[in-house]
């Protein structure tokens, strides 16, 4: 296997073959093409879904601009984080300072939409020039009655998941801020964003079993619930990358347990429902669970197997945001037929990467924060046919000739639940088996 | 109804963008790299801004797009990124191998007072730039301008670079490409060449950003302009500049360096900038327009001639970027409808943008236009709910509005996410405003088709 950057060696390794573990968490080597993104980032894409908060970015115009709309997050209510708020700041503004640009803006916005909470983004060239955010958050809370809660993530100030961790102390204050009437047997489920109705799907299976949803954090999010989410009895959480902070803090100050879950295929699909009930101890619960899981999967197994049968012998190559979603994937795809020869990740950490070295076939190919070169590298190596990643990487697999599967914030189909695995499949087929590849083979073999 | 906070009255906003119509200066600069074959851009700051940029370019041309970060951690923006940016150049040469580096800053960068100059001459001193290569550079701070300012930036500083004079002057024609789509420079270059006209376009992304599908993977696509070529733009005998925010800095610069004569141009969209263009080129190239490019401009009047009554009186509303805007809304005047309402984030209320605009619009007394800061979306769609409008032009930004107001919607500008072609079917020229003809009657032919009364739908339209 050729190593491309000498410096990454360490970053890339095999399953099988290497036993050694595989060094992450680092900085990105400057200079490398890397797919990361920064610390605003992180944070903008954590906070995004919360439908009846205001999203105010103080920085110039490109962070604001970036991000609009960036997360595909769906919303049963209000539609008011679909807006881009930003306070453009200008060279005068970076000269002189901007937080009179940041209190006139606030005020207007406040104003003008009357949200249940506001939350205020530092970008870099903030974190440069020290605007103090913090206070003129505060002034306007006090002014105008709401939750004014400053995001305090410049993007150079590490990687994308300081950025998440940063969205869940911002998060923090929320919570407890509200008390509602709380029935037993409720939980919040952290980490889901809702892309495609996803979060709608879990709620419904969870609902039938006859689990209360408290709040949701943050897909289809809403202020008063986040408020309020201390009351819940257990915190379900979803990618654990972004969210794991926020539960820890939850059960340091008030007690609340968490269950790391995965919605993605069948068996963590199952787990997921199967877990909470057990937590609850409710034998009424756990049979709800059991019919739900059995009806389900009468349903798809016969389904998938018709997509299995097709698929079999079929290539994937992985690479995504965050590593525990890599780990179902793998398990997912192993279910309709299709062995994975590549996988990696931007943001894993060394426990993820363990448990995927296991996971995986021997000889498939692992790496942390990779780049394009090393991507269609690795894919010509083990001559893979489809491609699951992000933005990125669509047109570089689709160059290649290989299939592509959207599994990032971009994606319009749901993928999670049962729903999902069938809609899953569907798509994984329906890229893989697309008569366009043929005519690319034609092209190249008739030299 | 997604926008269904925005009120019809407005409030006088002084601090406030909601909705912006524009971007940052950086992606305009990564852009215009792109446009220099065997470029690889970098951008100087954090990994955020060069992940979103290469993500919205993406998104828009749905092509890899690679560019490079010096990755600034908390340390760097105190001590300064200079150690980022050296060790990054010697990344790339070594691994990446292009033939140019094309650095670009960010407002991080700018305002922790990185010194481009320096660096990259201490990077040549310690020898990391292999012989043969070249790193050029530009500042582009984010909260100066917009992504326009960025592009025009990055083409001026392939003058400074690039662009030598030697003694014996040659009978080309330069074409200074400002903002448009490969489709449109590949547009251009075969007018050029019906004409016969020697011409070097820079930047050009023909061949680097609308690339067949043939199962191979080149970091470097076979487009662009070359350093050859950049080289010998300082021995051409005359410079046309396409767009004057875009390209009139570096024309200035390159007839200051070269002596090299040059004329700004509207891009040519619509048959009077067409003409305009053509006549430029025809004079300053002393070659005839031939017969063949006259029947296409006769081929697009017989269809606005034909069409005419569903253009006639319709209002507009637009938005994007200047450069594309006076022309587009000169050309929507000739076709007798009316641009109403124009809005761009890019340039300086009271200056160019408003002079042309204003001159455009002269027989149009209800038409209202805005640049600069305080011009956006949300500032669109309060016009739009005071009085509406037939069509909307302008990037995939106007899409809630379109479905709000049930407007019909053609995409146009800078980005366009969600809906295909426009890296493949050019917009300029004549056979390009063509194009762009069709895609307004086909608009409102199907909107009258699916919305007019029963009674009144026929075959013959």
């Amino acid at each position: 296997m050729k190593h491309i950057l000498e410096e990454r060696r360490n970053q890339v390794s095999q399953a099988g073959t290497d036993t050694r573990v595989i060094e992450c968490n680092k900085e990105s080597l400057a200079g490398s093409v890397s797919q990361r993104a920064c610390v605003f980032c992180g944070s903008r894409v954590v906070l995004y879904p919360i439908a009846d908060a205001l999203h105010l970015i103080h920085g110039p115009i490109g962070c604001a601009a970036y991000t609009w709309d960036i997360r595909g997050s769906l919303s049963s209510g209000p539609q008011l984080h679909r807006l881009s708020f930003c306070t453009d700041l200008q060279e005068k503004d970076v000269i002189f300072g901007g937080e009179n640009k940041l209190y006139g803006a606030l005020i207007e916005l406040i104003d003008l939409y009357r949200p249940k909470a506001a939350f205020v983004y530092t970008t870099c060239i903030v974190g440069v020039i020290g605007d103090d955010v913090e206070r003129i958050c505060k002034q306007v809370q006090k002014e105008k009655e709401i939750q004014v809660i400053p995001v305090q993530a410049p993007g150079f100030q590490g990687s994308k998941k300081d950025g998440y961790r940063i969205a869940c102390e911002s998060l923090f204050r929320l919570v407890g801020t509200k008390n509602k009437p709380t029935p037993k047997f409720s939980i919040n489920i952290l980490g889901d964003f809702n892309l495609a109705g996803e979060l709608w799907i879990l709620t419904e299976y969870y609902r039938k079993m006859g689990v209360h949803i408290n709040a949701t954090i943050t897909g289809d999010g809403r202020v008063d619930d986040i408020a309020n989410a201390h009351n819940a009895s257990l915190n379900v959480v979803q990618c654990s990358g972004s969210m794991s902070y926020l539960a820890k803090m939850m059960k340091d100050t008030y007690g609340i347990p968490s269950m790391r879950v995965s919605y993605f295929g069948i068996e963590d699909m199952s787990d997921a429902l199967y877990d909470v009930a057990r937590f609850f101890k409710d034998e009424e619960m756990m049979d709800k669970a059991r019919e739900l899981v059995y009806e389900e999967l009468s349903r798809l197994i016969p389904e998938l197997a018709w997509y299995k049968k097709r698929l079999i012998g079929k290539k994937a190559a992985i690479y995504v945001g965050g590593a525990f979603k890599a780990i179902s994937l793998v398990k997912a795809l192993r279910l309709i037929g299709v062995q994975t020869v590549i996988v990696g990740s931007q943001t894993g950490t060394k426990e993820d990467y363990e448990l995927i070295r296991l996971l995986c076939d021997e000889g498939t190919i692992i790496v942390d924060d990779s780049n394009p070169v090393e991507l269609s590298h690795f894919v010509k190596e083990k001559q893979a046919h489809i491609f699951i990643g992000g933005v990125k990487e669509r047109p570089i697999a689709h160059k290649l000739g290989l299939g592509f599967c959207d599994h990032n914030h971009e994606r319009k189909e749901a993928l999670a639940g049962y729903e999902g695995m069938i809609n899953f499949a569907k798509e994984i087929y329906a890229t893989a088996m697309s008569p366009v590849w043929r005519f690319t083979r034609d092209n190249s073999v008739k030299q | 109804m997604l926008l269904r906070h925005t009120t019809a009255k407005e409030i006088e906003r002084k601090a406030l963008t909601i909705n912006p119509a524009k971007t940052c200066q950086p992606i305009g600069a990564m852009y215009a790299a792109l446009g220099i074959h065997g470029c690889l851009p970098h951008s100087h700051g954090s990994q955020g801004c060069c992940s979103y940029h290469r993500s919205m370019l993406t998104r828009h041309f749905k092509e890899p797009v690679v560019a490079a970060t010096s990755s600034f951690s908390e340390g760097s923006s105190v001590f300064g990124g200079s150690a980022n940016l050296v060790q990054a150049i010697e990344t790339m040469f070594t691994v990446y191998k292009p033939e140019i580096i094309a650095v670009h800053t960010t407002c991080l960068s700018e305002t922790i007072g990185d010194d481009l100059t320096q660096i990259v001459s201490k990077a040549n001193e310690d020898g990391i730039v292999p012989e043969g290569k070249q790193v050029i550079y530009c500042n582009t701070p984010s909260y100066v301008g917009t992504h326009v300012t960025g592009y025009a930036n990055q083409v001026s500083a392939m003058v400074k670079f690039f662009s030598t004079a030697t003694a014996k002057k040659k009978n080309v024609v330069n074409l200074v490409a400002g903002w448009m789509e490969p489709s449109d420079m590949r547009e251009i270059k075969r007018l050029a060449k019906e004409m016969e006209a020697r011409t070097i376009m820079f930047p050009d992304m023909t061949d680097v950003l609308d690339t067949p599908l043939d199962g191979h993977y080149k970091m470097y696509p076979s487009g662009g302009t070359t350093t050859q070529d950049l080289r010998a733009t300082g021995d051409s005998k005359f410079t046309i500049g396409l767009g004057q925010f875009c390209t009139e800095d570096a024309c200035i610069k390159l007839e200051n360096k070269c002596k090299v004569k040059f004329e700004v141009v509207d891009i040519p969209i619509g048959f009077k900038a067409t003409d305009r263009f053509l006549m430029s080129l025809s004079r300053h190239s002393n070659l005839p327009i031939p017969d063949s490019i006259t029947a296409e401009r006769g081929r697009l009047i017989d269809l606005i001639a034909d069409n005419a009554k569903y253009l006639y009186g319709k209002r507009v509303a637009l938005w994007g970027d200047p450069d594309t805007l006076i022309p587009l809304c000169e050309f929507l005047v000739s076709l007798d409808m009316k641009p109403v309402y124009v809005v761009t984030g890019t340039g300086t209320p009271g200056k160019y943008f408003d002079e042309r605009m204003i001159e455009i619009l002269k027989d149009i007394p209800e038409a209202r236009f805005k640049c600069g800061e305080g011009a956006d979306m949300f500032r669109m769609h309060q016009w739009i709910k005071q009085e509406g409008v037939d069509l909307l032009i302008g990037n995939t930004y106007g899409k809630y509005i379109a479905r709000d107001e049930n407007t019909p919607f053609i995409r146009f500008g800078f980005p366009v996410v969600d809906r295909p072609g426009h890296n493949f079917f050019a917009k300029t020229g004549y056979s390009g405003a063509t194009n762009l003809v069709i895609q307004i009657l086909n608009s409102f032919m199907d909107h009258t088709d699916r919305t007019c009364p029963e009674e009144k739908v026929e075959f013959q339209m």
